[in-house]
């Protein structure tokens, strides 16, 4: 009987991490997603795979559905249609505690931090470590600060928040994430606000972790150039749907009109310029006429 | 016309049942509160980091405050009963105005400005600068970490805060009734002694601060929770606090009021 | 700001508080002089108790021995029975007389117990036989009246 305990137990542990280092299958898969909020669809008919080791973006404009589809996949939202799968386990149908337990094996780097700023950088990455493990203080010690060397501030471990530059605050954030070493690691919007030195920097950390960890990296943003240097593989996004896809070489020849006016950020194309608004002759005129 | 009352009519009714929505959502909102505060007194660290906030930082003006209403209530109160030549009842009149009213209403009123206002401003901030969200992908339930400790902190500190600005109040009304204005102390302090009942006034200013302690710490920590997470949204959700809360304490203070005291 | 502080200073504001809670029960309220000593119970039929209050106070020559417990309605004869706890360490004589009086003139009720002479002392759970009722004020005002009234007619059957 007793052995039959300890195999289950076994079981359970080799589901929970074995198969995410050896499946073939992808770390997350979005299939058919749609999201409404008031009634007001946000995103449709979204389908992404994010495999096992890669570094994968997903581009667009600002309010096109990036920021929700990752909110989507972390379980803080639910579909209306479709489903998030993330090693295989549907999110939408976990609990509460079992959405806990799933975002334990993820990372999340917020747009601007969102350090708590109320305690210090240490604690700050320490944070996961002590509300989650009960591992001793000595140990929290050289592994918060074996994070922090990782992305180049052991120094600022006493700092508050409120000392950092808007980079050094998104490097520790970044420590903060990759605490309990993720699977899985989101970025929303990394390069948002930063010098392009700290973006160049932020860029190689995104890389270098995702390939130290062996885990997966979503990168949101609009950061065309930045962002292609580092990913495996874009998804673009426009209106809630994608709309093109592939490798950065591809994305870089594509001849598509939205892609490439995205890329090379060109003012008018297929997103206008202009507001939708009645024609401009006719409100000039319009408006004498009244 | 027609059409204009039509909407002046649609507007209320939203506006109602955006209310009664609210009032809900709050109510929903206290019960995972409660359902959630294991964790707040497993690691009680955590609650008395926001006792400090709370309570130890909202000492000096609970024990200003109490000193003057108090040193108010001897000048008036003085000059009232004198005219009715019963001027030793001054302590009575001092305790039980503390006591009963004055001490659980006028601090809560205070801990709501000085305490609520700030907890509501720092929940709201967190979930502004998404560190509520980023809790929450952290695996870490906010309301647990963040919301049930402010909450008990703020019950804590309640009934300790109007005990406080009461004991403060009363030596007040000693230090001008006696010291200033000559009344016996003898009779000062015997005829307090022997009106003011600790089951019928003291235990029951108690409880009132006690539930005046639940509501603001509810309303504070709801309002931060449910702010637009702007600066605006904030700024409004600070104000709606204290405004809610001073008008929620005066009517839960007759409400008790009516059932605490209504044979003595 | 480190934990040491943190903890000393809510641990100095929960013990000052504390104080300040320990100073209205002692100092301002009646727990001091209610809790401690031991009490027996007097019993004591009144035809009318006025505005008599529980936990109002019995005195002895103006000194507070006791607070009435109870007061009930005896269904039978119709007249309120007063408990009294009283402190056990007055003993009354068993022909001592039980009063209702006014403190001032719209003072608070209380009940005066005027000491008779017998040799033997009420044991705890006794009556009072000797009672005088309260005074109420439109019992006499009216009986006032009633009394001028009947000097007037007296006076104008002289006529």
């Amino acid at each position: 009987m007793a052995g039959t305990g300890g195999s289950d137990r076994m079981h359970a542990f080799a589901k929970q991490r074995i198969p995410s280092l050896v499946s073939n299958e992808p770390l997350v898969k979005i299939s058919d997603l749609n999201f409404t909020y008031d009634r007001r669809p946000i995103l449709t008919g979204i389908n992404m795979t994010i495999p096992r080791g890669k570094v994968v973006a997903i581009m667009g404009q600002s309010g096109c559905g990036k920021t929700t589809t990752l909110r989507l996949i972390g379980g803080q939202l639910k579909p209306s249609q479709g489903e998030v799968r993330f090693d295989g386990q549907a999110m939408h149908e976990l609990d509460t505690d079992g959405l806990y337990a799933v975002r334990r094996r993820m990372g999340m780097l917020f747009q601007f931090g969102a350090l708590f700023t109320d305690i210090s950088v240490f604690d700050n990455v320490a944070f996961q470590m002590r509300e989650h493990t009960n591992l001793p203080e000595n140990m929290i010690r050289d592994l918060v600060l074996l994070k922090l060397n990782a992305v180049g501030l052991r120094g600022a471990q006493n700092l508050m928040p409120s000392e950092l530059s808007g980079g050094m605050a998104r490097r520790v954030a970044l420590a903060r994430a990759i605490a309990l070493d993720p699977l899985l690691m989101m970025y929303d919007e990394p390069f948002t606000g930063l010098d392009p030195i700290t973006m160049g920097i932020i860029g190689q950390l995104i890389r270098k972790l995702n390939d130290a960890l062996g885990g997966s990296s979503i990168i949101v943003t609009h950061d065309v150039q930045e962002s292609l240097q580092i990913v495996d593989y874009v998804y673009f996004m426009a209106d809630g749907k994608v709309v093109a896809e592939g490798t950065p070489d591809e994305i870089r020849a594509s001849d598509k009109a939205y892609v490439h006016q995205f890329v090379w950020g060109e003012m008018d194309g297929p997103v206008p310029f202009q507001y939708p608004s009645a024609p401009y002759r006719e409100q000039i005129y319009g408006a004498a006429h009244a | 016309m027609l059409d204009s009352a039509i909407s002046a009519l649609r507007g209320l009714g939203t506006r109602v049942t955006s209310r009664i929505w609210r009032l809900g959502f709050a109510s929903r909102f206290l019960l995972a509160t409660l359902l959630y505060s294991g964790t707040s007194f497993r690691r009680f660290f955590l609650t008395i980091r926001e006792i400090y906030f709370t309570g130890v930082l909202s000492l000096i003006i609970i024990l200003v405050s109490g000193l003057f209403v108090g040193m108010v209530l001897g000048l008036q109160g003085y000059d009232t009963l004198q005219r009715y030549g019963s001027s030793e009842a001054l302590g009575i009149l001092v305790a039980l105005s503390l006591v009963r009213e004055l001490g659980p209403v006028v601090s809560a009123l205070l801990f709501a400005s000085r305490a609520g206002s700030a907890i509501t401003a720092e929940i709201g901030l967190m979930k502004a600068t998404e560190q509520l969200s980023a809790m929450e992908m952290m695996a870490v339930n906010p309301i647990a970490r963040v919301v049930a400790p402010r909450f008990w902190a703020g019950v804590i500190s309640m009934p300790l805060l109007a005990a406080l600005f009461s004991a403060m109040g009363i030596f007040g009304g000693y230090l001008v009734g006696v010291q200033l204005i000559g009344v016996d102390e003898g009779s000062f302090w015997s005829q307090m002694q022997a009106s003011v009942d600790f089951r019928e006034d003291i235990v029951n200013g108690v409880i009132k601060s006690v539930v005046f302690g639940i509501i603001v710490s509810w309303i504070a920590v709801f309002e931060g929770y449910d702010s637009e997470p702007t600066a605006e949204g904030v700024s409004g959700a600070t104000t709606r606090t204290v405004v809610t809360s001073s008008l929620a304490i005066l009517a839960a203070d007759f409400i008790l009021t009516a059932f605490m005291f209504r044979g003595a | 700001m480190n934990r040491m502080t943190l903890d000393l200073w809510v641990g100095v504001f929960v013990a000052i508080g504390l104080g300040a809670l320990l100073f209205l029960a002692l100092k301002v309220g009646n727990l001091a002089s209610t809790s401690t000593g031991e009490t027996y119970v007097l019993k004591a039929n009144f035809d009318n108790i006025g505005g008599l209050k529980v936990r109002a106070p019995v005195k002895s020559a103006g000194v507070v021995v006791g607070r009435v417990g109870d007061i009930r309605l005896d269904a039978e004869r119709f007249e309120a029975v007063v408990t009294m706890n009283i402190s056990s360490q007055f003993k009354f004589p068993r022909d001592t007389f039980a009063k209702i009086r006014t403190s001032g003139l719209l003072g608070e009720q209380y009940i005066g117990l005027a000491v008779g002479g017998d040799e033997q002392v009420f044991k705890p759970g006794d009556s009072v036989k000797k009672t005088e009722s309260a005074m109420v004020l439109e019992d006499l005002v009216g009986q006032f009246l009633f009394d001028k009234a009947a000097e007037g007619k007296d006076k104008s059957d002289v006529k």
